[in-house]
């Protein structure tokens, strides 16, 4: 244990605190707080019921009043642990509250009313978590389909971005043609324009295109990304010509060697690239948010804004539905996290 | 020319889900074949390259023409042919104002709230935003146990989509939230925080700044780690101080890296959007409307909307954006040729 420790706090110099070694774990641990402490709050809120996330100050984990039923009402009662006035305690169902006087029974003898002062009561808690907060939404709202929009989006994107821009970048780095180096500046160039300078008149280019309300109105203008290009003609950059001259004497045709050569070769640099596509996509929301307006065509980010806006009281399905919309960004970060940090420390690229 | 390449011939899985694509693909080659014979391989380079340029063409290159068309004509139809030509008029009712400084002056008040806000925006998170990322990178590169573990922590969050993150901080910053909860552990009231224009402005700060320091520092910390460690130890061997060796050979090694951090969050600060959308949905009033929420609305959302006006007030954000991208490619050249010296 002592060596763990010892490992763990390792410190510069290796005798004495340097104050370096104290901002060091500070800013660490204030960090892990920071950073994971609100995503923990958000799934371990999601659990809690309507009634619980009303409350302040708020409990770490998901708690409930008991409930107990009573002969003669309809609904169930909440249990409270009350001191009456005799000092003796007692546990009891609230039945109506009137100002600060709490009309209770006991459950086992329902017929007497007790009068009790509200700070004489505490309610009785138990643990629970409200699994409905994520089923309902699957039945009563039109999460699935939201989900599937998004799904869809995500896989179409990715999948045309992966072959669209490995063919660009295939003619770009082993082809020699004239007006390379304009198509390559062109490219480049795009970087400059983000969606927030064109977004009104590519609107009306999609809906003269007949995609406004279409999904595909979502696809087809993301997938000609300058950062895919960009980053598979470098890795094809170190792909040797002579493998291409080679395949070209036994009468490989041009297709055959992009597809049979080049594109298993840049499987790395394919799947860095993938990875981030599935990232943007499935995140993408201001580009849906104006193409789409009809409810059935949304996908779960702007389903998820819209709701919040009409829904505001409805806390507890808005917070499971943001877990959900969550889980494969969380996976890919589980799974992936050293390509990605690798991939953004190599090129740069988000 | 059959087994595809050594260590890729297939099997079990990757190969059911891979035989209907190499089908497919098979499928392709015989009219490709046919093209390649009449046109010759440059005629290929040109078909390689095509869809991607159409795509690219049609909804990158196009609308950016298109833009300046749009941002001279007036009127609320969509379709270029159905509006009237006005010339310079929306740029000229955006610069419609007794006095600059003061949004209220002007006829487009609210473009000139949304430039104001997003200006102060800018130069608070800008300059947050490096230090944060730098002190973390800097943290980082010590020689810590586990570091990949802290370096994933700090850069979990880039990945979440905005709208969550947005939603993560909205339920955090309410009435009832965790904020409030610590600070009631305190002796303080609850507090509607985004409800208070300043507060909720500076949680559009806060909150941007959390979701995408980590991007920045993995920059900032892979410039760090090319730092050769030899020219510490002479330093050390030299007596120097660790501030000194800080300031003489961290900082200007890092430089070029930093110029080209501090360019990229700068264009990602100017075009702030979702998270701010979906925590504040840029009020209370106006006080977190930035310009591309006023470009949105202008486009599109509200009743009486005005793609003219938001294509000029467009423009004028994308001019300050090239200059801020050029800047950036002018630096990472020049950056890369000091790697090169080096």
């Amino acid at each position: 244990m002592s060596r763990v420790a010892e490992f763990i706090l390792r410190r510069k110099g290796g005798k004495r605190w340097h104050w370096t070694d104290i901002v060091t774990w500070v800013w660490l641990v204030g960090g892990l707080f920071v950073m994971f402490g609100p995503a923990v709050w958000l799934v371990g809120s999601s659990f809690k019921s309507p009634a619980a996330l009303a409350e302040f100050p708020p409990t770490i984990l998901p708690y409930v009043t008991q409930k107990v039923t009573v002969e003669g009402y309809d609904k169930p009662l909440d249990l409270y642990n009350v001191t009456l006035p005799d000092g003796s305690k007692a546990t009891l169902a609230e039945v109506r509250r009137i100002g600060i006087v709490s009309q209770m029974i006991d459950p086992q003898k329902p017929g007497e009313i007790v009068k009790v002062n509200i700070s004489q009561r505490t309610p009785v808690r138990e643990m629970s978590f409200a699994s409905e907060n994520y089923t309902e939404p699957f039945t009563h709202f039109d999460f699935v389909r939201y989900l599937w929009n998004s799904v869809f989006v995500t896989v179409t994107a990715t999948l045309i971005t992966l072959v669209v821009n490995s063919m660009a970048a295939f003619a770009l780095s082993k082809y020699e043609f004239r007006g390379r180096t304009f198509a390559m500046l062109l490219i480049l160039a795009t970087l400059m324009v983000p969606l927030s300078v064109i977004m009104v008149p590519l609107y009306s280019i999609v809906s003269a295109l007949g995609l406004f309300n279409n999904l595909w109105g979502v696809i087809l203008p993301t997938v000609a990304t300058p950062t895919g290009v960009f980053i598979l003609r470098q890795y094809m950059l170190t792909i040797p010509d002579e493998l291409i001259d080679a395949a070209r004497m036994d009468k490989a045709s041009e297709w055959q060697i992009y597809w049979r050569i080049i594109l298993p070769l840049t499987a790395p640099a394919l799947a860095v690239l993938a990875i981030f596509s599935v990232v943007w996509r499935w995140n993408d929301f201001l580009w849906p948010l104006i193409v789409l307006s009809r409810k059935e065509l949304y996908t779960l980010q702007v389903g998820l804004s819209i709701y919040s806006g009409e829904l505001n009281v409805q806390w507890h399905f808005i917070l499971a539905m943001t877990v959900v919309t969550m889980i494969p960004v969380v996976l890919v970060f589980i799974f992936l996290q050293r390509f990605i940090t690798t991939g953004i420390a190599g090129t740069g690229l988000k | 020319m059959n087994a595809d390449v050594p260590g890729k011939t297939g099997s079990g899985i990757g190969e059911v889900v891979l035989a209907p694509v190499r089908f497919t693909m098979g499928l392709i080659d015989a009219p490709l074949r046919w093209l390649q014979r009449v046109t010759g391989i440059s005629g290929m380079a040109a078909f390689f390259l095509l869809p991607n340029m159409l795509i690219f063409g049609i909804f990158v290159l196009l609308p950016f023409f298109i833009n300046f068309a749009y941002s001279m004509t007036g009127g609320t139809a969509l379709f270029l042919p159905d509006r009237s030509f006005v010339g310079g008029d929306q740029y000229a009712r955006l610069f419609d104002c007794t006095n600059y400084l003061n949004a209220n002056s002007c006829a487009e008040d609210t473009f000139w709230t949304a430039v104001g806000n997003t200006g102060w925006f800018v130069i608070i998170q800008v300059t947050l935003m490096i230090a944060v990322s730098l002190v973390t990178a800097l943290i980082l590169n010590r020689e810590l146990a586990a570091r990949s573990f802290w370096r994933a922590v700090f850069f979990f969050p880039v990945l979440l989509s905005p709208v969550v993150v947005g939603l993560i901080w909205k339920w955090i910053l309410q009435r009832q939230g965790l904020m409030n909860f610590g600070l009631y552990g305190f002796g303080f009231d609850p507090y509607a925080w985004l409800n208070d224009r300043n507060w909720a402005f500076a949680a559009t700060i806060g909150v941007s700044i959390w979701a995408h320091m980590g991007f920045y520092t993995l920059i900032l910390l892979a410039g760090l780690q090319a730092i050769p460690k030899d020219l510490y130890e002479a330093a050390e061997m030299d007596g120097t101080r660790p501030t000194r060796a800080f300031l003489r050979i961290t900082m200007p090694l890092l430089a070029p890296n930093l110029l080209v951090v501090v360019v990229l969050v700068l264009i990602k600060a100017v075009q702030i959007f979702d998270e701010v959308y979906v925590l504040t949905g840029g009020g209370p009033g106006t006080s977190t409307l930035y310009l591309t929420q006023y470009i949105y609305e202008t486009g599109f959302a509200t009743q009486l909307r005005n793609p003219g006006l938001a294509a000029a007030a467009s423009i004028l954000m994308g001019v300050v954006l090239v200059v801020l991208t050029l800047m950036q490619l002018g630096l990472s050249r020049s950056s890369e040729k000091k790697g090169a010296r080096k």
